[in-house]
């Protein structure tokens, strides 16, 4: 009975300590711009005034759209590559396996802002600035490394045994492929789409950097160039309505693949 | 079937990054680009003689020491819990996510707006962010709330490695908790907690988004990323900005080294 109080007690501190910025930005969302100043921690009077306002926002509209196409298509276009290296990597003997590894691990230590310089000469030169494509080719890029890690690792758990007793039954080297090795390696490519999807998603520094108007610009950094109604007024409340749009969304995404996600996260400490 | 993976990270990486290199190297404005010329080590010589430099260094150095410390203890404590908590352990380790899975960016607003005077609940008319310390602590405590979780489930990852038996057999022989805890949980889960400090500490040494949202690098919160963006994009000064990332890329690079040392010189 103690260990269950004490046990209960321990959860309890840490959903507070964690939840508590998230009903604090859900709080604030639901202030009427005439009270965002009230400085409690509750609203006195909720309205979704601030959710309403969002919607007819041109600027967070077309940031939202930019932020789902612009993420989902260099998450796709990672993912594909990086199953395949992933594949080269971890199924067939061949020299350079390990160069593709550490340079994918030598440019997750590399600080992204050493690329926005030259990135940012080289897209205005190009016509690339502020456009879909300016962003997409950084976090396919950037995010690359992590994709082909998680890949390799999930491609390292698969008994390939399989494919070959499959081919020894007759199947060809596809159709071994296609019927056995496909359908166990699918959650590792679905956690790796969630895993490079948020880093896309949340990804900050390259948003405000290459981009410039409303054209390319995500919600990240969108979100940093919110003014109000009035140019002088923070709109907290909108902000936190916005912030809210794009996260919650993605913490359900996570919460309902949680124990792929912990293994994904995992996989690369255990083996040091 | 790595080439293409390969050649997109050479292309889109190893290519720019090259080119920041060779940048490095140049006298070269945006807002002059007609005075654009070779200037050898002269960018380097003029940062590393600035005030600046030294100060944004020793604001990322504090910064970083001080979220990666509190990060390890509390991630420690964390991944501890949900390795023993029996009850509610399926919500302990479910809450645990939700800083991991929220945008930088929505944490930095979320904090910031707590501890603004008359708009956060923190509460009173003290400016947190206006002055260098209190500032500290609310860039820290931000950091430390969103990756947290991400130390715990690195740190969980090497506990789950322990073996019982042996952990069992320890008790047998008389080893006491503490004694338990250093001999064999520690050794167990030491490449664990490598791993995690180092993924941890590169990523802290570059903070960006949470100064960009809370600070803008004012009162001497401003790091080496934000000193590098400010150059790059707000002043257009190319060679500068390229200079400075480069310089980040060998302290990053020393930070990467020195605990691979370290690691093989304890083992």
């Amino acid at each position: 009975m103690k260990r269950r109080i004490a046990d209960l007690l321990v959860t309890a501190t840490v959903a507070v300590w964690t939840l508590a910025p998230i009903v604090w930005v859900v709080s604030l969302s639901l202030k009427p711009a005439s009270l965002q100043n009230d400085g409690r921690f509750l609203p006195a009077s909720p309205t979704l005034e601030n959710y309403t306002g969002l919607f007819t926002n041109p600027m967070f509209t077309t940031a939202l759209r930019n932020s789902v196409g612009i993420s989902l298509i260099a998450t796709t276009v990672s993912v594909i590559v990086a199953v395949f290296a992933a594949y080269a990597i971890a199924r067939l003997r061949f020299r350079g396996n390990g160069a593709v590894l550490g340079l994918a691990l030598g440019l997750t230590m590399f600080p992204a802002i050493a690329l926005v310089g030259p990135l940012f000469t080289l897209w205005t030169d190009l016509g690339l600035f502020d456009t879909w494509l300016g962003l997409i080719i950084p976090y396919v890029s950037f995010s690359l490394p992590l994709a082909i890690w998680l890949m390799t690792a999930f491609f390292r758990t698969i008994p390939w045994d399989l494919e070959e007793s499959a081919q020894m039954d007759g199947a060809t080297r596809l159709q071994a492929l296609l019927r056995v090795i496909i359908p166990v390696a699918a959650p590792g490519v679905v956690t790796t789409f969630l895993l490079t999807f948020l880093a896309c998603w949340g990804e900050f520094l390259f948003a405000i950097s290459l981009t410039s108007t409303d054209q390319s610009r995500t919600v990240p950094a969108a979100l940093a160039f919110f003014t109000g109604e009035s140019e002088f007024q923070q709109p907290y409340g909108a902000i936190a309505a916005a912030a809210l749009m794009v996260t919650v969304p993605v913490v359900i995404l996570v919460l309902l693949s949680q124990r792929r996600i912990v293994a994904g996260l995992t996989s690369g400490a255990v083996k040091g | 079937m790595a080439a293409p993976a390969l050649l997109l990270m050479v292309a889109v990486t190893v290519v720019p990054v090259l080119r920041t290199a060779a940048l490095s190297l140049e006298s070269y404005s945006l807002s002059a680009p007609s005075e654009r010329a070779f200037a050898g080590l002269d960018n380097y010589g003029r940062i590393l003689t600035s005030e600046t430099w030294w100060q944004d260094l020793a604001a990322t150095v504090v910064l970083t020491v001080t979220s990666v410390g509190l990060e390890f203890v509390l991630g420690f404590a964390l991944a501890m819990a949900m390795h023993k908590v029996l009850w509610g352990r399926q919500l302990l380790r479910t809450v645990v996510l939700v800083p991991y899975a929220v945008l930088t960016v929505v944490s930095a607003f979320a904090f910031r707006f707590a501890f603004q005077p008359s708009v956060g609940f923190v509460g009173g008319d003290f400016n947190w962010l206006g002055e260098t310390w209190s500032a500290y602590s609310v860039i820290v405590l931000t950091e430390v709330w969103k990756t947290t979780p991400f130390m715990a489930l690195m740190l969980l990852a090497g506990l789950v490695t322990v073996p019982g038996e042996v952990y069992e057999a320890a008790k047998v022989d008389g080893a006491g908790a503490w004694q338990r805890f250093w001999r064999v949980t520690g050794p167990c889960v030491r490449p664990a907690i490598v791993v995690a400090l180092l993924f941890r500490t590169l990523d802290a040494f570059r903070v960006f988004d949470t100064v960009y949202i809370q600070t803008q690098g004012a009162v001497g919160t401003e790091t080496l990323s934000f000193l590098s963006y400010r150059f790059l994009i707000r002043d257009l000064e190319v060679g500068l900005g390229s200079a400075v990332s480069v310089l980040l890329f060998v302290c990053v690079a020393m930070i990467a080294v020195g605990f691979v040392r370290a690691f093989r010189g304890e083992s």
